[in-house]
């Protein structure tokens, strides 16, 4: 008995800007291809049951979790990873964090930016029960959440330098 | 929510120690640009994953690897078999009979707990080598399982370790004072038959792993890993791999988190050190989700049975003895050291002088613990904090007041527990008063009634509690007289490079505690330069030489220990570079002053040589020069002034420092459904000098964090069979955003008088919420039933039992006075 995977599939997909062409095993994850195969290893993986949001990335501008995917789904698509975030400065959002101390270990901080970043995008000056509801399925286990929820509605005040 | 009020006071602010400097570590973090272990690649690197059991107690009849080698891709195996040749057991910390365990990197004939490791397979890819692991064959032969502590140790249990004779691991009476004569003043007696601490822990969202290399030529393995305790690991390592602990590198880098569930991670690391000499390439392992859950680091549960508290009539309370039977797991990884830990803190922060504890560890068929953020203290602070609620309500004393009165005072400080424990400092009454102004305590009547006419009961609790920091590692031979360890001690070198440049390196593994930025206010305030000068180097290199047996980042210590050792590190080189400018300047070293990038002398700004011109003397421009300049390179270790402890008497210091908390919440629960809410949380942290005050209160809120989640949602609950039935995050539910209560923190300031910097280890907080929402859910039941909250873990379900049938957790206590 073999369990080998023997198909594969070419995917083509624009990663932070960079259009990729790959040929990729058809069982691979998402956050996999962009870890191992692109070497994106900013997206992180805490889970294996979809629960905790650390490879949060966006996906044709939806975030998702990108250990929920398998790479041949993403065909096509334009993905933004944390890497593709900040141009030559860091974003408002990246430096409220630093700011307010939203970050300590630092794992969950790619997954929290994508999904908060997701949420300004379109609704650029949350509430705090609006920052808590888009957060929710992020999990952190340094902060305790305060900060960070703090760090993106000050966002949304203009309150980030 | 989320109002956040802290009160930034600091009383050491003479430089950047005080300030809240911001993290340095961020700005790679928020781009994704942090190195975690499994971020590194290697050319020709395999996966590993470990075959894992599914019976929790069991003989392996046989393995069978060859249907997994035959598979394309796959690069090789290791199996118990081979381990058992190639290693010798894991050294044990226990003397017998727990010391008579044999632990191997993988099962050695027998398997113990669901999930532990029977064999590993490598292969090219992380999906092939979890296929090749499925084509492994385990025949195994059932045996009779034991989940329970207490039925672990009863005759005729099913025995985990043959050669240890039965389940117990250690045993032990801890007798401080005249208990007996305390009871037999004693005005009331308050006997509690059953308290129970649950199995949790805190579950870093980056899994345990590491990239292991294997120099062919030395003979030197290279481990990039998360570990946070090299000193541990390499002490565990090496003499079972049967090599010298300098063939063993660790190196870290940025760790997902630790809470001390990375300590013991040794075994795998064994098996991927084996494998890649084995295989003779770069061998890669990361834990997945459910091997964690299943198989490490648990937290210590603990059950504390037929406890008596004396107690006089003015609610003096004298002496308490109970009997504590504790939940090792499978494997002594760590243990029996929880069976001595919680001794640093025997009292608690209250007066108690007479004091007897029967302390006995039991083995299990259950993942093998180890320390978890508060580790064996929480368990015994949550024992002592119920005791005085506990006490209060059935005397019918003020809660606060009770705690006023028995609370070790501030003009005792420095304070000798009768256990010879000393506690540096602290003003407990004050953080007290502190924590109940921010919680709003003079409302809570008002706001009782309130809740009742929404049908709600409302409760207010109490947490007190210590983080004692800065271990003294004899405490180990309180359990095993035979051991070789004691004291402790962190290294960091500091040195001035050629162009100027200030590098510091540290012994230590930090997981979010923002080391790099700390070290460098240190070290800036003590050469007076700017803050940006300095560069720390990111993570631990055992090549760096700046690491010692009890390097790592775990236990309450850095600010004291590896500030300690920076602080040291700088004076060393701050005097050799104004050595250096005085041999230069022809002057007597005394008038030699650092400022502003500069050694000069201090009343002709003149005669000033830059930092550069100091670090290319000895390094690149020394000819001619008179006599050996200093090198600008200093290494210091620091070491507090311990003594062993007296073995016979239990007796001695077993931690430096004391930092306290007091944590205090409200909670609302519905009467119909047991379910509650927490609406208001305050905590007070006091862990002496705070050299960054915005990086403490982080570490608060995350303590506090995790005691919500062990309070309300966490627990590894096990069914008799020995299944998991939490083994992943769909079932053990940890806190998310919306589980989070509004939070006001405070500091309070009691400089360490035995600390380089005033500073005390901080960052655990000793489990203060958990203790707090226990006595705000039994404050809320009084209105209802009165039920008594005996267990650490509430979960709605179990409220709402308290709710039904209060008479069952009445019925575990009862008073009785003269």
């Amino acid at each position: 008995m073999s369990t080998t995977p023997i198909t594969s599939q070419v995917v083509t997909v624009t990663v932070n800007g960079e259009r990729i062409e790959k040929d990729v095993p058809a069982r691979r994850l998402l956050v996999h291809f962009l870890r191992d195969d692109l070497d994106l290893t900013g997206t992180h993986v805490g889970c294996d049951t979809g629960s905790c949001g650390a490879c949060t990335v966006h996906l044709d501008g939806v975030p998702v979790k990108s250990c929920a995917v398998l790479a041949v789904q993403a065909d096509g698509a334009t993905i933004t990873t944390v890497e593709g975030l900040a141009g030559d400065e860091l974003t408002p959002l990246q430096r409220s964090f630093h700011e307010h101390h939203a970050l300590q270990c630092g794992y969950c901080t790619p997954g929290m930016l994508m999904s908060a970043s997701a949420l300004l995008a379109e609704n650029p000056s949350p509430s705090e029960e609006e920052v808590k509801v888009a957060l929710q399925g992020n999990i952190c286990r340094c902060t305790g959440y305060w900060n960070i929820v703090d760090a993106v509605v000050a966002v949304g005040k203009g309150g980030a330098a | 929510m989320t109002a956040v009020e802290t009160t930034e006071t600091t009383t050491l602010q003479r430089g950047f120690v005080g300030q809240s400097v911001p993290r340095r570590e961020d700005r790679r973090l928020v781009q994704g640009e942090g190195q975690f272990f499994d971020d590194v690649k290697r050319h020709g690197m395999g996966y590993l994953h470990f075959v894992r059991s599914p019976y929790p107690h069991a003989r392996i009849e046989s393995i069978d690897v060859s249907a997994a080698l035959e598979l394309p891709g796959v690069y090789g195996t290791l199996t118990g078999d081979e381990v058992a040749i190639l290693t010798d057991p894991f050294f044990q910390i226990a003397a017998d009979p727990g010391g008579q365990v044999r632990d191997y990197a993988l099962a050695v004939g027998k398997v113990r707990y669901i999930g532990e490791a029977v064999a590993a397979v490598v292969a090219e890819t992380r999906e092939l080598a979890r296929d090749a692991a499925e084509l492994v064959v385990v025949e195994y032969e059932p045996l009779e399982v034991v989940v329970d502590a207490r039925k672990a140790l009863e005759e005729g249990a099913p025995v985990l370790h043959e050669e240890c004779g039965g389940n117990m691991s250690y045993t032990g009476v801890w007798e401080w004072g005249d208990v007996d004569a305390a009871f037999a003043e004693a005005d009331h007696v308050v006997k509690i038959s059953e308290l129970h601490f649950d199995r949790f822990n805190s579950t870093p969202l980056e899994l345990d792993g590491g990239l292991v290399e294997y120099n062919r030529g030395t003979g030197q393995w290279t481990i990039t890993t998360n570990n946070q305790f090299p000193g541990f690991a390499v002490i565990m390592m090496a003499p079972a791999m049967r090599v010298g602990t300098d063939k063993l590198r660790i190196v870290t880098q940025d760790i997902g988190g630790g809470f001390g569930n990375k300590i013991t991670s040794h075994p795998q690391l064994v098996a991927c050190c084996l494998l890649a000499r084995k295989l003779n390439r770069p061998i890669q392992w990361t834990e997945w989700r459910t091997d964690f859950h299943q198989s490490m680091s648990h937290g210590n549960e603990r059950w504390f049975l037929e406890t008596e508290v004396a107690v006089k009539a003015d609610g003096t309370m004298t002496a308490f003895r109970t009997k504590a039977i504790d939940d090792a797991g499978a494997y002594l990884r760590y243990e029996p050291l929880g069976g001595v830990i919680w001794s640093q803190v025997a009292p608690g922060m209250y007066g108690w002088r007479n004091i007897r504890v029967e302390f006995t560890q039991a083995m299990t068929n259950k993942a093998p613990v180890s320390p978890n953020r508060g580790y064996s203290r929480m368990q015994h602070l949550w024992f002592t904090e119920r005791i005085a609620d506990i006490v209060a309500q059935e005397l019918g004393f003020d809660r606060v007041e009770l705690r006023k009165k028995n609370y070790v005072q501030p003009g005792q400080m420095p304070y000798e527990t009768p256990n010879g424990c000393v506690y540096d400092s602290g003003d407990y009454p004050k953080a007290l008063e502190t924590v109940l102004e921010l919680i709003g305590y003079d409302t809570i009547e008002e706001r009782r009634e309130e809740a009742a006419s929404r049908g709600k009961l409302l409760g207010f609790g109490i947490g007190s509690t210590l983080d004692s920091g800065t271990n003294n590692f004899g405490q180990s031979q309180l359990l095993n007289p035979d051991l070789q360890f004691s004291g402790n001690n962190e290294v960091a070198t500091v040195k001035l490079d050629i162009f100027g440049e200030i590098v510091v390196t540290l012994g230590t593994t930090p997981q979010g505690q923002g080391h790099e930025t700390t070290a460098a206010q240190v070290v800036a305030d003590i050469l007076n330069c700017d803050v940006d000068l300095v560069h720390v180097r990111v993570g631990h290199d055992s090549y760096w030489n700046s690491h010692a047996g009890f390097s790592g980042t775990y236990a309450s210590q850095f600010a004291v220990t590896g500030l300690g050792a920076v602080k040291g590190a700088t004076e060393d080189l701050a005097n050799q570079m104004k050595t250096l400018a005085s041999m230069v300047f022809q002057c007597p070293v005394e008038a030699i002053e650092l400022a502003d990038g500069f050694a000069r002398i201090a009343d002709n700004p003149d005669a000033a040589l830059p930092f550069m011109a100091l670090g290319a003397i000895p390094n690149a421009n020394n000819a001619g020069f008179p006599s050996d300049p200093p090198p600008m390179n200093a290494r210091f270790v620091y070491r507090p002034a311990f003594q062993v402890p007296d073995k016979e008497k239990k007796f001695g210091n077993l931690t430096l420092t004391y930092a306290m908390q007091i944590h205090a919440c409200v909670v609302e629960v519905d009467p119909e459904t047991g379910v509650y809410e927490l609406v208001d949380y305050a905590a007070v942290d006091d862990c002496g000098t705070r050299v960054n005050p915005k990086i403490v209160e982080g570490q608060v809120m995350g303590a506090t964090a995790h005691a919500i989640g062990a309070a309300m949602f966490e627990s590894f609950a096990y069914d008799e069979e020995g299944n998991l039935l939490t083994p992943n995050f769909y079932d053990y539910h940890v806190p998310h955003t919306l589980d989070m209560p509004p939070l006001k923190t405070a500091a309070t300031e009691s400089p360490s008088p035995f600390t380089p910097l005033g500073t005390k280890g901080m960052g655990e907080g000793g489990g203060g919420g958990i203790h707090c929402i226990c006595a705000a859910l039994q404050d809320a039941l009084r209105a209802s039933g009165g039920g008594i909250v005996t267990e650490s873990h509430n979960p709605y379900h179990r409220v709402w039992e308290m709710l039904r049938e209060p008479e069952r957790s009445r019925g575990k206590v009862q008073v009785t006075g003269r």
